[in-house]
């Protein structure tokens, strides 16, 4: 199975690749956009989308019910709807550009996943090997590096709109995504501060973070949102900046800039901004589970190596060391945190009124940037302290 | 004098970093998703209508299956927004009810004009005209949306009658003066 994959030409095999990223994202992302709407209904008091039903499910007595109710086939028609519908491109537009904005929203979305390590199994010897699909040992710069270029889907789609709704949410996109990205980079230096110990070989690879928080005894399985929470925080407010969620709903300001960048924009067109909107909140999330949740460790301070290990005592079973049941394991366990994590931004939303432009400006430059820099020269100091040579 | 000045503590660190009530905030909405709806589902569900609600316009007959109405076309006048027309009409020969003298030849309701204000039925000196509780209608054409005399009915149906006045006057009128 392995040498079959190996032997394939290396553009078939990033066909494959790319082509499973599309088909798990692209769904996650519907499903994340389907959630939303049921999440906002629960908390409003309503019962959310319900209505949808597929004929020859309807059939089946308890489970259609509980499926309808769960607004599921909604799915599919909200699906069915936005790829069927008349694509209308208004005459004002720049065509190129505007059909070429939500085609570009999508490529950095999907880019950054394949730097993401999901899940790990556990070769022969013990040694935890990260599933990957592309193991650069840049890690974490390529996904910063990329992920911001989604804004320029942004920009292109507000000044192509040749509008001023969508250019006013173009420039406020960008302006936003620049006060940002940098109390977000800085806030994760620290975490590689500690993991590239003098004497180490230095990375910037997420899968290595990870690693370093599934070391046995206490300090060596702590997650690093206890260590450096202040971080984790920073990390957390310029997440829900970047990928521009309320309270940071700049770029789309419902409220006052109609719709914001897509504006003019609709049919599948649209849905492609919000599946670019999903996506990088599903990569977010994911890069923040592993950086600071443990990854596809279970609990803190019980790695995957753990956990393996003690269901292997417990059963004798020969299944669980298997490198595929533990790989599987480990992306549930992943795929777990990382819904609770979109859970978590749905929860924010549907709580927290969104922020004025001026007070996401003065949030960002001065509140937040200070804070990064101040974390960042304590931690600089207690790392150097904590890691002098003897 | 009335204005009662109120020294407010200023916010402490922890409270200007708007974490606490960002919790809080998050405690409320997290209760709130396994509360009950508060919404209807409508077309299963239908929500219960109050005594004197006032519905659609209908005409209504005595529990003998009388029509009520005598085409005074008080209501026609008093209809602010226009929408009731009247054509006047006799009570037919041998129906036992000649001493009424008119009755509704047509009688129609635009339900595109009415704007249920009951004054109808507030005018009416017959009881014959009644807001009830159908509150929902719809249809393809302006024309559907004008209610005639037998959908009229048809809507109102028969409600108890404590007076019987024609029957009153009948018999009375039979009966001879009284002095």
């Amino acid at each position: 199975m392995l040498d079959l994959w190996n032997n394939l030409h290396p553009l078939a095999q990033g066909l494959i690749k790319g082509l499973a990223v599309i088909l798990v994202i692209f769904p996650l992302a519907g499903a994340s956009s389907l959630a939303e709407r049921k999440v906002s209904a629960w908390m409003q008091g309503r019962p959310g989308p319900n209505r949808a039903m597929v004929p020859w499910i309807a059939w089946i007595p308890f489970l259609s019910t509980f499926l309808r109710r769960l607004g599921l086939f909604h799915l599919l028609a909200d699906g069915g709807k936005l790829l069927f519908k008349e694509e209308p491109v208004p005459g004002h537009v720049n065509k190129l550009y505007f059909i070429l904005a939500p085609v570009i929203a999508m490529m950095p979305a999907f880019t950054t996943v394949t730097v993401v390590p999901f899940g790990a199994y556990l070769t022969g010897s013990g040694e935890t090997v990260p599933l990957i699909l592309a193991n650069v040992d840049v890690g974490l710069l390529a996904v910063f590096a990329v992920s911001s270029l989604g804004v320029y889907s942004l920009i292109l789609a507000g000044w192509a709109s040749n509008s001023k709704y969508p250019f006013l949410g173009g420039v406020r996109a960008s302006a936003q995504l620049i006060s940002y990205e940098l109390s977000m980079t800085l806030s994760v230096v620290p975490v590689f501060l500690w993991i590239n110990a003098p004497g180490t070989a230095g990375t910037m690879s997420l899968a290595r973070v990870v690693e370093f928080q599934s070391q046995p005894g206490f300090w060596g399985g702590t997650w690093f949102v206890f260590l450096m929470p202040v971080s984790a925080f920073i990390f957390l407010v310029s997440l829900f900046a970047e990928t521009n969620r309320q309270p940071f709903d700049m770029a789309e300001s419902e409220a006052d800039l109609v719709g914001g960048f897509h504006t003019e924009f609709g049919a599948f067109k649209w849905s492609l901004f919000f599946v670019a909107e999903y996506s990088h909140m599903l990569i977010g999330s994911g890069v923040f589970i592993l950086l600071f949740l443990g990854g596809w460790n279970p609990l803190p301070w019980i790695s995957l190596a753990d956990l393996i290990g003690g269901l292997h005592r417990l059963t004798h079973a020969a299944a669980v060391v298997h490198p595929l049941f533990v790989g599987v394991l480990s992306i549930v366990i992943f795929l777990v945190k990382v819904l609770a994590m979109i859970f978590f931004f749905m929860w924010i939303r549907w709580t927290i009124p969104r922020f004025r432009y001026d007070q996401v400006m003065k949030l960002g430059w001065q509140r937040l940037l200070p804070l990064a820099i101040g974390n960042l020269v304590f931690y600089a100091l207690a790392i150097a302290f904590l890691q002098q040579p003897v | 004098m009335a204005v009662i000045p109120l020294t407010r503590k200023p916010l402490s660190l922890v409270e200007r970093t708007y974490v606490p009530a960002i919790l809080s905030g998050l405690k409320t909405t997290f209760k709130r998703m396994f509360r009950p709806n508060d919404t209807l589902e409508y077309p299963e569900q239908r929500p219960a209508i109050p005594p004197g609600y006032r519905g659609v316009p209908t005409l209504v007959k005595d529990p003998n299956g009388r029509e009520k109405c005598v085409s005074c076309q008080l209501c026609e006048f008093v209809c602010p927004p226009k929408a009731i027309r009247i054509t006047p009409g006799t009570v037919p020969e041998g129906s036992g009810r000649e001493h009424v003298e008119k009755a509704p030849q047509a009688f129609d309701i635009d339900m595109l004009r009415c704007i249920y204000c009951g004054l109808c039925q507030e005018v009416c000196p017959e009881e014959a005209i009644f807001l009830q509780n159908q509150y929902s209608l719809s249809g393809y054409t302006r024309a559907e949306l004008v209610n005639h005399k037998d959908r009229l009915y048809e809507l109102g149906g028969t409600l108890p009658d404590s007076h019987y006045k024609w029957d009153k006057k009948k018999a009375a009128a039979e009966a001879g003066p009284a002095h």
